[in-house]
């Protein structure tokens, strides 16, 4: 792929680049693998209907008062017994399974980005704290990291949020749930983040223009804000996309072991957990069809992850 | 090689302090022991000897100290829910997850190594693709949803293995073992293969890779150039220089089997330590919660340290150089 | 016993890419004799390595032969079949690589993979094989042989690994050996070493010798008859002295006046302004025109081949008997 120096600012030259990117090796693998096209076609399909949930979805299925149990145990429309109003089909409380499914992946895409987000932003201040500030609080922080790692990411969120419901139990509501949940998450995967800024804060802290921009008296603040942050990007990038995945299999985790999204307020986790009560008495649609959601976003995003890091890898092309 | 030992052990006793400093403070400070282990009526008198005969109105060092001292005897105190001692809990269920794990573990190892050599010598076979798509459904998929997948099909609609429980276990000493009973070798398979799936396809794909790397190595060019066969260039050299980072890995991956059986075993309603800790996050039972941290930083850590020792073992480069023995 | 030990025929290596093909070697032909040093001497890029690994069959995909043939001892070994060229590589062609140190396995201790050589290209087998090996490393100069077979590759030095590099790529007695910068990543005082090793090593054995390297130092000290290479095609091949002491090509003019001297009275080193063409802008006709001092009209248009000048071959319209030369002088 060419680089060319763009002369200004002008529309011609911005086209320019687009037209550049477009042809450009990343963009063709893209179009050539038609397992990458699909994935992203279905993460778009999902995210489009959880961001417009309050607008597409058939039923509201947190306002009580349209709900009726009169309406419960329904079937999916093609199955004798369904109804029209319920495509497919109604859990316990009478509520949509499609309209659910909508408003729960909202919930589960909301947490998991905003997780995502915390952790990174965690994860790169204190690595960059630690890669430019050195010495001890570099230790400190390297050593935090080294222990947390010990332990895979459910058991530090499990702990979080088991932590949290002893402390504040008697005090919380549900809405505070999505937030403590964000908090576990977020803080179970802050380690990847920080590690690799770290190093990467090490290496360009020893490079000429950073040592120029220290001795006229720059703030290191700004130093690492303007120099070294837009450096790490890239391989920040990449862990993003591994995470976010798992962010999102972590929440829903959380959420089917109870521990997670309450049924007031289900996520895509939380569904498949009331589902998993009525799987042996035959009524499959409320654990199955939000379960395939789930895995259709999570091996989508997961595709996606794999295209675009093997697109950025140097050493595969 | 001595001083490696003794640095890595060091490490490992840091990490054991620190996570018993967050048990303790977990056990001690997060919820108010007494108001769990009395009624409401007690009175303010009886809760002040309480605190006293427990001890907990001795200075936070001492408490801690005791605390040490009690998790070494394995006294963890008593669960707030069942009002047994944790410890007692904690044997009950101990070969439960243990059996889980360990078979979950050997299912993944012995599917996911040889599909991943298979996919790196094979790169564009349709064989290759299908295992590569069945792999990364493998990593995707949550847990739990792995689990009712298979319970929907093998136990609800064809009803060929249980769904729930451990069969019959045949108890031997203070052990409980389900292999030695059908039944119990029959519930045994498919919470194992919904625990060891996620690890088999991480290992499969981690074989892979590093086989693909090993292979354009520039020793294996040199013995494709000394023309040594296929099947040796492949399955001696390549192979053992992939599996040396990958067992490191792998042995790593034991432990967050462990874990994951939190999963599973509620999945399964399986009876083992991970249902119990489940419950006691549900029911903020912080003596359980606290011990079983301990207990599983514990197993880590080991691992840790038999696989950084493996290592050492295994790969010539970091044993000779620890005898410092470099002949010109 | 007859003829050349390796004869290359308009030997094309090309890259298909989606933009079309690259060519990396273009229309290369040499002929090595028996027992010969032929050094391949040229630029990182020119192609040389890829001639090198087209000989010997490990061109990695996508790479692939594009055209022309390759003969060792007359027997074509351009198209065999995978297994039939494995019995070819070790046996008769033998190869050596750049660095000693990623060319030996570490896990593997050295008379490990001796052994395991000797054992694939001849009869010999455990003790005998093993007797055989140490015997080759005392042939490379390796001291105390019997007790350092056992050895990891790590625990020798740089020298020592290249000399057991060699015993590996002599092991089955091959016809040729290929050396791909053999000496490269070794130290100035060890680089005469094995260079010296390899020179003694084949003259006993008869064992002809491909020699790249774009070190002229190397080829000065080891080889008979030097082919420079440019761009994928060779400029001028011709004998040692000849080439060096009387560069016909503008390019190898340009080499050689790079090499400092001792004994001439420059001030400043030659150079040759501009570099050598990427694979994906070849210019048409000579590729050297652009940066050739004495460039003149056919040169941007037509393709000069290998024509006898002299002692040598040069691929330059300077040297056309044809009345295109008159147009230069």
């Amino acid at each position: 792929m060419s680089v060319e120096p763009v002369r200004g600012f002008g529309f011609s030259a911005q086209r320019r680049w687009f037209a550049d990117l477009l042809d450009s090796d990343i963009v063709y693998s893209f179009w050539q693998s038609k397992v990458t096209v699909v994935a992203a076609l279905v993460t778009l399909i999902i995210v489009l209907g959880a961001a417009l949930a309050p607008w597409v979805a058939p039923h509201d299925p947190f306002d009580l008062k349209t709900l009726s149990l009169l309406d419960s145990h329904l079937p999916p429309v093609w199955q004798k017994g369904g109804d029209a109003r319920f495509l497919l089909g109604t859990d316990d409380q009478g509520r949509d399974i499609l309209s659910t499914i909508l408003y729960g992946s909202r919930l589960s895409l909301a947490v998991g980005l905003m997780s995502v987000a915390f952790a990174a932003a965690l994860g790169i201040a204190l690595g960059l704290i630690a890669g430019y500030a050195g010495g001890a609080v570099d230790t400190l922080i390297m050593r935090a990291a080294d222990v947390q790692l010990t332990f895979p990411a459910i058991l530090i969120a499990l702990l979080i949020d088991g932590t949290a419901h002893a402390l504040f139990g008697q005090y919380t509501t549900d809405s505070v749930t999505i937030w403590v949940l964000v908090l576990a998450i977020g803080l179970s995967f802050w380690v990847q983040y920080a590690r690799t800024v770290r190093g990467m804060t090490f290496v360009e802290k020893n490079k000429d223009y950073v040592l120029a921009a220290h001795l006229i008296g720059i703030r290191p603040s700004l130093i690492l804000a303007r120099h070294i942050l837009p450096n790490v990007i890239g391989p920040v990038l990449v862990i993003v996309t591994i995470n976010l995945a798992l962010a999102i299999i972590l929440e829903a985790t959380l959420s089917f072991l109870g521990v997670g999204l309450p049924p007031t307020q289900p996520s895509l986790g939380t569904m498949i957990r009331i589902g998993n009560n009525f799987l042996f008495a035959g009524e499959w649609w409320i654990a199955i069809f939000p379960g395939f959601t789930l895995a259709a976003l999570a091996l989508s995003v997961n595709l996606l992850g794999d295209w675009l890091r093997d697109a950025l890898n140097p050493k595969l092309r | 090689m001595l001083a490696f030992i003794v640095r890595r052990a060091f490490q490992a006793l840091l990490v054991m302090i620190v996570v018993a400093l967050i048990a303790f403070t977990l056990f001690r400070f997060v919820g108010d022991p007494i108001n769990q282990m009395v009624g409401i009526e007690t009175s303010a008198e009886d809760r002040a000897a309480l605190r006293e005969q427990l001890g907990l109105d001795a200075p936070v060092l001492v408490q801690f100290a005791r605390f040490i001292w009690g998790a070494m005897h394995f006294d963890f105190g008593a669960s707030y829910q069942f009002k047994q001692p944790v410890i007692d809990l904690f044997a009950e269920r101990f070969p439960a997850t243990m059996e889980l794990s360990f078979v979950s573990a050997l299912f993944s190892l012995v599917f996911g190594i040889p599909m991943g050599v298979y996919t790196a010598l094979h790169r564009n076979s349709w064989l290759s693709g299908f295992l590569l798509t069945v792999s990364l459904a493998g990593i995707s998929l949550p847990t739990f949803l792995i689990g009712i997948l298979l319970i929907f099909l093998f136990a609800v609609t064809l009803g060929w293995l249980p769904s729930f429980g451990r069969g019959d276990t045949v108890a031997i000493g203070f052990w409980t073992t389900g292999l030695l009973t059908i039944s119990g070798l029959k519930a045994l398979v498919l919470p194992s293969v919904t625990l060891g799936l996620f690890q088999m396809a991480l290992i499969m794909r981690l074989v892979r890779s590093e086989m693909i790397e090993v292979l354009r190595a520039d020793y294996i060019k040199f013995a494709r150039a000394r023309g040594l066969p296929d099947r040796i260039v492949n399955f001696h050299h390549a192979l053992k220089n992939t599996l040396v980072p990958v067992m490191t890995i792998a042995g790593l991956q034991l432990g967050s089997i462990i874990a994951f059986a939190i999963i599973t075993e509620t999945v399964f309603q399986w009876p083992g330590m991970g249902l119990l800790f489940l419950r006691a996050v549900q029911n903020a039972d912080i003596p359980i919660m606290s011990a079983y941290l301990l207990l599983v930083a514990f197993i880590f850590v080991v691992i840790n340290l038999v696989v950084d020792l493996l290592y050492v073992v295994v790969d010539p480069r970091i044993r000779i150089d620890m005898r410092s023995a470099v002949m010109r | 016993m007859n003829g050349p030990v390796l004869s290359v025929r308009r030997l094309r290596v090309e890259f298909p890419r989606r933009r079309g093909t690259l060519v990396a070697v273009d229309d290369v032909s040499f002929d090595i004799a028996r027992g010969e040093v032929l050094g391949v001497v040229g630029e990182s890029g020119a192609g040389k390595t890829l001639t090198g690994n087209a000989v010997i069959g490990l061109l990695e995909p996508p790479g692939r032969i594009g055209g022309g043939d390759i003969r060792l001892d007359g027997l074509r070994i351009d198209n065999l079949s995978a297994e039939a060229m494995r019995h070819i590589r070790g046996k008769r062609i033998g190869m050596v690589f750049q660095d000693p140190l990623t060319s030996l396995n570490p896990l593997f201790r050295i008379g490990e993979q001796i052994v395991e050589t000797i054992e694939t290209h001849t009869n010999l087998r455990g003790a005998a094989a093993r007797r055989r090996a140490i015997a080759l490393l005392g042939e490379v100069g390796l001291p105390a042989a019997e007790t350092r077979i056992d050895g990891y590759p790590h625990q020798f030095s740089g020298g020592m690994r290249q000399r057991v590099v060699v015993a590996l790529a002599l092991a089955a007695d091959p016809e040729l050996i290929i050396a791909d910068e053999p000496t490269t990543a070794l130290d100035v005082s060890v680089q005469a070493q094995i260079i010296s090793l390899l020179k003694r090593l084949c003259h006993e054995r008869g064992t002809a010798i491909m020699l790249i390297t774009h070190d002229m130092g190397v080829i000065a000290e080891a080889a008979d008859r030097v082919a420079v290479m440019y761009a994928g095609r060779i400029v001028e091949i011709g004998a040692v002295r000849d080439v060096i002491s009387r560069p016909q090509h503008p390019y190898s003019v340009g080499l050689m006046g790079s090499i400092p001297k001792l004994d001439s009275d420059r001030d400043r080193l030659v150079q040759i302004s501009g570099s050598m063409p990427r694979l994906t802008s070849i210019p048409p006709g000579c590729p050297f025109h652009p940066r050739c001092p004495r460039v003149f009209e056919p040169c941007a248009r037509l393709r000069p081949e290998l024509m006898a000048h002299a002692q040598s071959q040069v691929a330059c319209w300077l040297y056309d008997k044809a009345p295109a030369a008159e147009a230069a002088q």
